[in-house]
C-alpha cells in the first residue's frame, strides 16, 4: 500500500513537472505569449523584406546599388556564424533542462559571443557600405536595406542582451533547472532571430539582382 | 480516484510533449544546414557561369524553406511540442505572406 502511494505519488509529481502548467490550454502562458508574438514579428519582418524586395531596383544609372555593395564571402561568415549560434542556444536549452548548470552558462555565453560576432560584423558591413557612398538616404535600396538589416541587428542586439542576464542570474543562483522554461523561451527567440536571417541572407544578398 | 502511474499513457505523453532530442540530432541538424548554406553560397558564384536567374532562384528558395523548417522543427522543438504553437507561428507566417504578396501584387511587383 505504501509503496503503492509512493508510486503514484512520484508518478503524479512527475506528470505535473512534464506537465508543468495548471492553466486552462495545459500549455505554458509565457511560451504561447512568445509564439503569438513570434507570429506577430512574422509581420514585421515580412513588411521590410517586401519593402526591400519592391525596392532594391529603383535606383539610378549612376547609383551605388546591390552589385557595388555586398562582400557575399564575407556575409557568408557572418551567417554561417548566426547559424551556429542556434546549435549552441539548443545547447543551453538541454543542458538546465539535465540540471548542468555549469554547462547551460558555457554555452549561454557562447550563444550571446557567437551573436556579438555576427552584430560587429553587420557594424563593419554598414560602415564599409557607408564608405563607398551607401547612405540610409542615397536611394530606395539603401532606405530599405538600411532598415531591414538594421531592425534585424537590432533584434539580435536584444537577444544578446537576454541571454546575459539570463547569464548573470545564473552566476547569482537565480536560474536552476526550475526555470529551465526560461531559458527555452528566450531559445524561441533567439532562433526566430536565426530564421528571420535566413530569409535574409538569400533574398536580400544570394538573390540574382 | 484515477492514478497516474508511471506507464499510463498519459504520463508517457507528458512525457513525450517535453522529451529534448539528444544533442547529437542538434548537431546533425546544424551539419545539415552548414551543408545547405554552403551550397547556397556555391549557386551565388555559380551565377557568373551562367546558370539561368529562374533556376538559381527556385533553389536558393527550397534551400531557405529547408533550412527555416530545420530551425524551426529541430531548434524551435515544433516538431516535439503542442501542436497549438504551430498553429499559431503558421497563421502569423501565412498571413505575412498573404498581406505581402497582396501588396506586391497591386504595386504590379512581379
Amino acid at each position: 500500500m505504501a509503496d503503492t502511494m509512493t508510486s503514484e505519488t512520484t508518478a503524479a509529481e512527475a506528470a505535473t513537472h512534464a506537465e508543468g502548467h495548471h492553466t486552462s490550454t495545459g500549455i505554458s502562458n509565457e511560451k504561447l505569449a512568445m509564439w503569438v508574438f513570434l507570429g506577430s514579428e512574422c509581420l514585421l519582418f515580412g513588411g521590410l523584406i517586401s519593402t526591400y524586395m519592391f525596392n532594391k531596383g529603383r535606383i539610378g544609372p549612376d547609383d551605388v546599388g546591390p552589385d557595388d555593395v555586398f562582400d557575399i564571402p564575407f556575409t557568408s561568415v557572418s551567417s554561417f556564424v548566426l547559424l551556429m549560434s542556434s546549435l549552441t542556444m539548443v545547447f543551453a536549452v538541454s543542458s538546465i533542462a539535465r540540471g548542468d548548470l555549469r554547462g547551460n552558462r558555457i554555452w549561454l555565453a557562447t550563444t550571446a559571443a557567437l551573436g556579438a560576432t555576427f552584430v560587429a560584423g553587420q557594424v563593419y558591413e554598414f560602415t564599409a557600405f557607408y564608405s563607398e557612398g551607401l547612405g540610409f538616404t542615397t536611394n530606395l535600396f539603401g532606405s530599405a536595406f538600411y532598415a531591414l538589416t538594421g531592425f534585424h541587428g537590432a533584434h539580435v542586439t536584444i537577444g544578446i542582451i537576454m541571454l546575459m542576464s539570463l547569464y548573470v542570474m545564473s552566476v547569482r543562483g537565480n536560474l536552476g533547472p526550475e526555470r529551465a522554461e526560461t531559458v527555452e523561451i528566450i531559445g524561441l527567440y533567439w532562433h526566430f532571430v536565426d530564421i528571420v536571417w535566413i530569409v535574409i541572407f538569400t533574398i536580400v544578398y544570394l538573390f540574382p539582382q | 480516484m484515477a492514478t497516474v502511474t508511471p506507464d499510463s499513457p498519459d504520463t508517457a505523453h507528458a512525457a513525450d510533449e517535453h522529451a529534448h532530442p539528444s544533442n547529437w540530432l542538434y548537431v546533425k541538424v546544424a551539419i545539415y544546414l552548414a551543408l545547405l548554406t554552403a551550397f547556397e553560397v556555391f549557386t551565388y558564384f555559380e551565377t557568373v557561369h551562367g546558370w539561368g536567374d529562374t533556376a538559381i532562384i527556385i533553389m536558393l528558395v527550397i534551400m531557405m524553406l529547408l533550412k527555416f523548417f530545420l530551425v524551426v522543427a529541430f531548434f524551435m522543438h515544433l516538431k516535439f511540442d503542442s501542436p497549438i504553437f504551430w498553429r499559431l507561428f503558421v497563421f502569423g507566417l501565412i498571413l505575412a505572406m498573404a498581406v505581402y504578396m497582396v501588396m506586391l501584387t497591386a504595386f504590379r511587383f512581379w
